[in-house]
């Protein structure tokens, strides 16, 4: 597997119907709201958690696609892991002395797992084994319109306790959802990341299909009560030549344009409420634009 | 060494949606700074162009919008294992008690955050020890310049943690207006003396007319 050579910087659009995707703890569990604008907040990590998901459901078990950050995942038996496959001794909390070991450990997390090929990962734990910059950021997404969660009230017909059986009370729930929401969050890919001979995760091509996979499939496996329909709508990938790239990323974003479509009035409710275009002007010298979804 | 700001200087206007600044003193619950540390500003052009010839020092960081802040919460990973218990696991051979769903293990943590900022860096490089005779100083600040100019980056630079990229461009007139505003900042992070074991160096922020000027590392003015 050969470390990726070009720069990737994406436009990921993705709604929901009828679900909270990424509810606020500050909030009671409302969707993320921006007070200022009305607008819908989808965090970094939130993203991420389902990518790893979806990964860890493709690739199972198989060898260099392991989760580090897994539901039942044991973070320092795993670096203790990478001490066994080094043969280094462990040192509480310090770094092997000799960068070539940290560098032989660092690596081999790499190697094993493949988000911490793709977004990093700090190994200062009790048995440590570095830290790790991966080559792939994630912003915010964010509502395209306001968005106005709703609290639907449900009730439930048993009950929980035996005495709870007694009386003729049901318990009542709540649920918070978003009628629906077109949201948009970029990314950016940098190579170097990847590829640098010091610094590089080794995340690859392969890896990058996988991603790209990832972020196309990943609603499809993460159905739930809460979530509602959520659906990934458009990947717009920006590819450079060079592993630095060859335009200012945001002049590439800009070239992506989420509108409402002609005839379309009053508070959006499905995605065919929008129109996405891609500017038809020539991209800049060295950088293709992929349509992925 | 060079002190000719003028000659291979580089003006960099970043901006963002969202930022954080850590406070060191304040980190579990992140708080950002009003303003953009030295030390981010720093990591923002290291992010374009670095070696280790060189050293980037920060002259001025010009504040162009308005300093609001916002909240938000997220799930972050809580706690590590103690090793103690992965080696009674390891003796008993049970592996049951040994399980950290991430789920489970949780912090819901708080930052306070900034929100839509904008600022101009003004830096210049210094050579380091490891200066070679293939380094020259007109070489590097081009290579800075050009990469900043056509958008070309190592890594994508952020302001303050990976998740607020930062979009950045190459200021080659005259900066946009700094907020017409003075503050004092108190004291704030400048940056981390690496050479003596990672030591924090504080110094005494003021924003003049939306304009701060860091003292140097080895001025009397940053405190250690």
């Amino acid at each position: 597997m050969s470390a990726i050579t070009h720069r990737y910087d994406f436009v990921y659009l993705f709604d929901v119907a009828n679900g909270n995707p990424n509810g606020d703890p500050d909030a009671g569990n409302l969707p993320r709201l921006d007070p200022e604008t009305g607008l819908g907040l989808v965090t970094d990590v939130c993203l991420k958690r389902k990518v790893r998901n979806f990964v860890s459901l493709v690739r199972g078990d198989e060898p260099g696609y392991r989760i580090y950050m897994a539901e039942r995942a044991v973070l320092n038996l795993q670096h203790r892991e990478a001490y066994a496959a080094t043969g280094l001794t462990s040192e509480p909390k310090k770094l092997p002395k000799k960068e070539e070991e940290a560098g032989a450990l660092t690596k081999w997390m790499c190697d094993q797992f493949f988000d911490i090929r793709t977004f990093g990962a700090v190994m200062s734990t009790e048995v440590n084994v570095g830290q790790v910059r991966g080559p792939i950021q994630l912003t915010f997404g964010r509502s395209l319109d306001p968005i106005v969660p709703l609290e639907v009230s449900i009730t439930r017909s048993s009950v929980t306790n035996e005495k709870d059986a007694l009386s003729n009370d049901r318990t009542m729930g709540r649920k918070h959802i978003v009628p629906y929401g077109l949201y948009r969050a970029h990314g950016f890919i940098s190579a170097r990341l990847a590829n640098d001979a010091r610094k590089g995760t080794g995340f690859s091509e392969e890896d990058l299909s996988l991603f790209w996979r990832a972020l196309g499939e990943m609603f499809d496996h993460d159905r739930s009560a809460a979530r509602g329909e959520m659906t990934a709508r458009r990947l717009i990938v920006f590819e450079h030549e060079s592993d630095l790239g060859n335009a200012p990323a945001s002049k590439l974003f800009e070239r992506v344009k989420v509108l409402r479509a002609p005839g379309s009035d009053g508070p959006p409710r499905s995605f065919s409420d929008y129109l996405v275009t891609l500017d038809e002007a020539p991209l800049p010298a060295g950088v293709k634009a992929l349509d992925l979804i | 060494m060079t002190d000719s700001t003028r000659d291979f200087g580089l003006k960099l206007h970043v901006w963002g949606e969202r930022a954080c600044f850590t406070r060191p003193e304040m980190k579990v619950e992140r708080v950002s700074y009003d303003v953009m540390t030295p030390s981010a500003a720093r990591g923002v052009v290291e992010a374009i162009h670095w070696k280790p010839a060189i050293r980037w020092i920060i002259d001025r960081i010009h504040v162009l919008k308005p300093i609001r802040f916002e909240s938000i919460r997220r799930n972050e990973v809580g706690s590590k294992i103690a090793e103690s218990s992965v080696r009674s696991a390891m003796r008993s051979g049970r592996l049951d008690e040994l399980v950290t769903l991430v789920d489970e293990d949780r912090q819901q943590r708080a930052a306070t955050v900034l929100r839509d900022v904008a600022y101009v860096i003004e830096a210049h490089f210094e050579r380091t020890s490891k200066w070679g005779p293939q380094d020259n100083d007109a070489k590097h600040i081009d290579m800075a310049r050009r990469r900043a100019r056509s958008g070309q980056c190592f890594q994508r630079p952020c302001l303050g943690a990976r998740e607020f990229a930062a979009d950045f461009e190459l200021i080659e007139g005259e900066p946009p207006p700094a907020i017409s505003e003075s503050r004092d900042l108190g004291f704030m992070l400048l940056d981390i003396d690496f050479s003596a074991g990672s030591r924090p160096v504080f110094f005494r922020a003021e924003m003049i007319d939306g304009v701060i000027e860091p003292p140097r590392m080895e001025d009397a003015r940053a405190k250690r």
